[in-house]
């Protein structure tokens, strides 16, 4: 397991390298003059496109460039915008919104869709699942913008008025429950599916029969002897599902109003603060990253028979 | 006579599926006393797992619905028991191994965890005890370094060290009566001989009732008493051991007598049963086997055999069974 564990790290730093250093070119090689338009009507000053070129190493070669980034980022600084507001700062606010966001999304599509796929998977047709089957093909084939809009509409104020749907500066986990859900919709029918269709392959197995003929409970054989097996795939979907609602998470919060990390990558392209989009990036590429190393050291928990190979 | 521990009585299971309704069992019946080996001998598809299964009560039901028969265990009727009275039977009073360990085995839990289970759950023993147990039973069952291997996955036994960690399992609860579903079949020949071997010894040293199913008439001369010959969902023959190899009294168990490979005859053509066995879902009228049984008349596809009784509790389902017996 030690040297599982060992190499599975190694191989993070190359895939680090990597992505990080292709978001850098994709961002700064742009055959495009980064001042343009930085200075409203007129052109840049000479001498502030001097200072700015030397403050991000735009007159070295590229490569150098990037490893001076990279540099600054070992030590914490993400730098600062064209108009020296400092990235780092921005984030610091808006991540944990974003996170908090995305934890809440994915709790809610771990127990749903587990439940939902579990439930279905064991008694196969019936009202049920095709109650599951109908919504969460529903919830596929709609934009996540839609599902919030009408959630946000109808729940809200304006609507049946169940609940307060807006979300302040500083949003509290209750406020965030309803964007949560909004983001994680999509991942949760995909999670009841791929649940289902687990369950339902391994409901027959050799193992499942054994353990019915060795007369433990019900509760147990599919409790432990079922589901150990079949949430397997699902773990590794969730896992790496973190990072894509925080990536995806720029048009929940636009729908919700939400000062996160999608709004500020928005304004980041938008504005061409090459910086921000950067630094942004970079950080959902670590996060992709480690939740990916964490579902790979889980996998080799749930399945045994990887981690002896 | 003491009564037996198993009776199996006119059992009939169908299974209703979208293609038409195959009637899998058609009248089993048989019986196991303490002590004593069973073999149930057959082709594919002719019912052997079913009725073991059914006596499990592992069944998937539906599809598979019980139409007529009783399953008698200690004088008790099975049947009709709750689903939580037969629960506390399995693994208890009767236990069951599988054809192929590997897949029976849950290949994310421990050998060890997969056999304490039984103990804490069904006993409610403590996780020292029953680990303690567990080593027991593994070295009961002769596997090497059993202490060691406890705490092994499935995945790193060998077939045949499986087998035996299956067989551990199924002795945890001490049962009366263990059902072997073809324990042998996945396995090498030397192996086979080794897992036959040992279900023989424990048999005997726990004075258990066994069912060996298997299509293996080697594996059956070695070890069994008495033998079920099943075909098409019937008990067909039904001898002493001895008496079946010495005189078989079914056309159907004489042919596969003769479609043993012998050193004897060596260099001559294998003699084999003609066609296949029936399809279940269209079973041939009158006696299952006239289409190819090589002493078919013109009896044969139009009445159902009866039950023929060739005395010392030895029966056959044919119409001339004293004469096969005679010139057997």
């Amino acid at each position: 397991m030690g040297r599982y564990v060992l190499r599975r790290l190694l191989q993070l730093i190359p895939v680090f390298l990597g992505t990080t250093f292709l978001i850098y070119a994709l961002v700064w090689a742009i055959p495009q003059d980064p001042f343009a338009g930085k200075c409203g009507q007129r052109p840049c000053d000479p001498a502030y496109i001097a200072e700015m070129s030397e403050k991000l190493n735009l007159n070295d070669p590229l490569l150098l460039q990037y490893f001076k980034y990279l540099g600054n980022l070992v030590v914490g600084d993400f730098g600062t915008t064209f108009n020296g507001v400092s990235v780092g700062e921005q984030i610091s606010t808006s991540w944990p919104i974003t996170l908090k966001m995305g934890i809440i999304a994915l709790i809610i599509e771990a127990v749903i869709g587990i439940i939902a796929g579990v439930l279905t998977g064991l008694r196969k047709s019936g009202f049920l699942d095709n109650l599951v089957l109908v919504s969460t093909l529903f919830l596929i084939s709609l934009p996540v913008f839609v599902t919030g809009f009408v959630l946000r509409l109808y729940l809200g104020p304006q609507g049946f008025d169940l609940m307060d749907t807006s979300v302040s500066s500083d949003p509290t986990f209750g406020e965030l429950i309803l964007p949560g859900f909004v983001l994680g919709s999509l991942s949760m029918a995909y999670v009841a599916r791929l649940t289902r269709s687990s369950i339902v392959e391994n409901r027959r197995a050799d193992y499942v029969r054994t353990a019915i003929a060795k007369g433990q409970p019900q509760s147990r054989v599919v409790g432990i002897h079922l589901l150990r097996n079949s949430l397997i795939p699902v773990i590794t979907f969730l896992g790496t599902d973190l990072g894509s609602l925080l990536g995806g998470a720029i048009v929940t919060e636009g729908v919700f109003n939400i000062n996160g990390i999608g709004g500020l990558i928005f304004r980041g392209i938008q504005e061409k603060e090459g910086v921000m989009v950067t630094g942004i990036v970079t950080l959902l590429v670590l996060v992709y990253l480690l939740m990916s190393l964490l579902v790979d050291l889980l996998y080799a928990v749930l399945d045994p028979r990887i981690r002896y190979e | 006579m003491t009564q037996p521990l198993l009776e199996v009585e006119d059992l009939h299971v169908e299974f209703r599926t979208r293609d038409g309704v195959a009637k899998v069992l058609n009248g089993v019946s048989y019986h196991v006393s303490a002590g004593e080996t069973l073999a149930v001998l057959g082709e594919s598809g002719s019912g052997k797992s079913v009725t073991a299964q059914t006596i499990m009560g592992i069944l998937d039901m539906p599809p598979a619905f019980i139409t007529n028969g009783s399953i008698k265990f200690r004088g008790e009727d099975l049947l009709t028991k709750s689903a939580d009275e037969r629960r506390a039977v399995r693994g208890e009073g009767i236990a069951m191994i599988f054809q192929d360990a590997l897949s029976a085995l849950n290949p994310v839990f421990t050998v060890g965890f997969q056999i304490e289970e039984q103990l804490k759950v069904r006993r409610g023993m403590s996780k020292a005890d029953a680990r303690k147990r567990a080593v027991e039973l593994l070295d009961q069952v002769k596997i090497p370094n059993a202490k060691g291997r406890v705490s092994d996955y499935p995945h790193q036994f060998s077939g045949g060290m499986r087998q035996r960690a299956m067989i551990a399992m199924s002795l945890a609860l001490d049962p009366e009566l263990l059902i072997a579903d073809e324990p042998t079949t996945a396995l090498d020949v030397t192996v086979q001989a080794q897992i036959m071997d040992l279900l023989a010894e424990i048999q005997k040293e726990r004075d258990m009732g066994m069912i060996l199913i298997t299509h293996d008439l080697g594996v059956v001369a070695d070890v069994a008493d008495r033998i079920s010959v099943m075909y098409a969902g019937r008990i067909v023959e039904h001898a002493d051991v001895y008496e079946l190899f010495r005189a078989p009294g079914h056309p159907y168990t004489e042919s596969l007598l003769e479609s043993l490979p012998r050193l004897d005859l060596k260099g001559q053509e294998l003699k084999t049963i003609k066609g296949l066995p029936p399809s279940l879902t269209n079973i041939p009228s009158g006696c299952p086997f006239h289409p190819r049984c090589p002493r078919a008349f013109d009896r044969c596809p139009t009445e159902v055999p009866a039950v023929h009784n060739l005395g010392m509790g030895r029966t056959s389902r044919c119409h001339i069974a004293e004469e096969v017996v005679a010139r057997g």
